[in-house]
């Protein structure tokens, strides 16, 4: 009886998936085909060349899929605010986002216009509810997508009650000194970022 | 019929008398380069002591190795995983064209230290990858850039090492290949593509994956070329910055693996030599009380 009922146990389940050969076993990896849409160009390429050497993965392969562009504007907005050390934010949703674009701060609500916007050093703001916090960026990009997702990578970020205003001052003032007494254009360059950069650190933290 | 064969065990311990004699596989493999000298007796523990002294110590150092590197993985492991998200928003702008069809590719391999009218250039950083691609490709390669563990890692250092290469070498496609950290035994072959600004455009306007891109409106007073430069370098930094970082956690990885098994495998030939020097000891001792009973036997009767 029991032979039976193992016997129609596993012919269902063959039924259902005929490559696995194990009841109640996970998939082997060499089952489960691969990624079949994305790197066909590539991997038959590769296939060609080297074909006893599995190709190299590409980072598509790790991304976890991104939601697909709503047809109605969707409620919230999702944030990915990632640093180079840290991902600061992860698929946060909020209500609206301030970013300090090179134009000025810009305000990103769900339903905003697909946009990419190089930002400058400046106050990034997250409202979520009644909830602000501000982050100071140094500088970097934000991806604003069709799907109500936005992507703000930069450089550097510190929440602004971490800014001491005594030592922005005085940077400022320092490169302001700089600026006056430079002589070569690299110089100035690297004198006039400081001077940008303090400037912005302290109206973050008087404005 | 007892003594006989206990006998003929001693005998077989005894070693050099008669050499030629085939010895069991254990045996031979620990001791066959050390010979007893002839007309000794008793026989000689001391050759299998030595050797497990060496063995012992082997084992300590790799153990050693093996938690330093364990300790280097765990410190740099968190600071790989914390970066993952770095590229993550790049490739969901402009997507992941692995097979693009460029005219001048660069490569930039990351190791440990430790085409119709194609060009590929190498740019490496490590000295295991610049001694291989030494051998077929030495023109190709364009800039090595070794030690980069030297100091931890950090996003600054890798910035000014994208801007280097982005500076010296010409491209419209850069490719960078390094190993991904899956766990510490598993790490998978990868490679991310950075397209130059022009080639960009080119296949936005090709479509495909990138056909999405002309939607995107460019927040900005700078034109859209302009933009899209930065954008490449800023990609570029950040997908080497994650790059580097996951290679340097796969190398402490296999390296904690290997010293890992390594001393698993010394602690089983110390094993295999203690139970062989246990023997050696007991077939001397009972030689000896044979020696000793059988004269005492003698005198008697």
């Amino acid at each position: 009886m029991f032979r039976q009922a193992s016997r129609l146990l596993s012919r269902s389940i063959a039924h259902q998936q005929p490559t696995k050969t194990k009841v109640a076993a996970r998939a082997f990896s060499t089952d489960v085909s691969a990624t079949p849409t994305e790197d066909s160009p590539f991997a038959q390429s590769w296939k060609k060349v080297i074909p006893h050497i599995d190709a190299p993965k590409t980072p598509s392969s790790y991304m976890k899929p991104r939601p697909p562009t709503a047809s109605a504007i969707p409620t919230k907005l999702t944030v990915n605010f990632v640093l180079p050390y840290a991902s600061q934010l992860s698929e946060k949703e909020v209500d609206m986002i301030i970013v300090p674009a090179t134009t000025g701060q810009m305000g990103v609500l769900p339903g905003h216009v697909p946009t990419i916007a190089e930002l400058k050093p400046g106050v990034m703001t997250v409202h979520e509810g009644t909830d602000v916090s501000k982050y100071f960026v140094s500088s970097g990009f934000a991806f604003i997508h069709a799907n109500s997702v936005a992507d703000v990578i930069a450089v550097e970020a510190v929440p602004v009650d971490h800014l001491d205003s005594n030592l922005v001052q005085k940077g400022l003032a320092e490169f302001t000194q700089k600026l006056g007494s430079a002589s070569t254009d690299l110089e100035k360059a690297e004198a006039q970022i400081g001077v940008d950069v303090y400037s912005a650190m302290n109206s973050a933290l008087t404005g | 019929m007892a003594m006989a064969a206990l006998r003929r065990e001693g005998r077989r311990f005894a070693g050099s008398i008669t050499a030629p004699r085939p010895m069991p596989d254990i045996r031979s493999a620990l001791i066959s380069e050390e010979q007893v000298p002839l007309g000794v007796r008793s026989i000689s523990t001391q050759i299998v002591r030595n050797r497990m002294k060496s063995v012992r110590n082997i084992q300590k150092i790799t153990k050693a190795m093996k938690m330093v590197a364990a300790s280097k993985l765990r410190a740099i492991q968190t600071r790989a995983e914390n970066s993952r998200g770095l590229w993550q928003p790049f490739t969901a702008l402009l997507g992941d064209t692995p097979g693009v069809e460029v005219k001048k590719n660069v490569i930039v391999t990351i190791s440990s230290d430790k085409g119709p009218e194609k060009e590929v250039k190498y740019v490496i950083l490590g000295e295991k990858a610049k001694a291989q691609l030494m051998r077929d490709s030495k023109k190709d390669i364009e800039l090595c850039i070794t030690e980069l563990q030297k100091n931890p890692l950090n996003y600054t250092q890798v910035a000014v090492l994208a801007d280097d290469i982005l500076k010296n070498v010409e491209f419209d496609a850069l490719r960078i290949v390094f190993n991904k950290f899956q766990s510490v035994v598993a790490f998978l072959p990868t490679m991310s593509t950075v397209l130059s600004p022009e080639v960009v455009e080119r296949e936005a306007e090709a479509g495909g994956t990138l056909g999405a891109l002309d939607s995107y409106e460019i927040e900005g007073g700078e034109t859209k070329g302009e933009i899209l430069q930065n954008l490449a370098e800023f990609q570029f930094s950040c997908v080497m910055f994650n790059a580097v970082l996951e290679n340097a956690c796969s190398e402490q990885g296999a390296r904690m693996s290997a010293m890992d098994s390594s001393s698993r495998n010394a602690g089983d030939m110390l094993d295999r030599l203690t139970i062989f020097y246990n023997r050696t000891r007991q077939a001397s001792i009972t030689t000896e009380l044979i020696e000793i009973i059988s004269g005492a036997s003698a005198l008697e009767g």
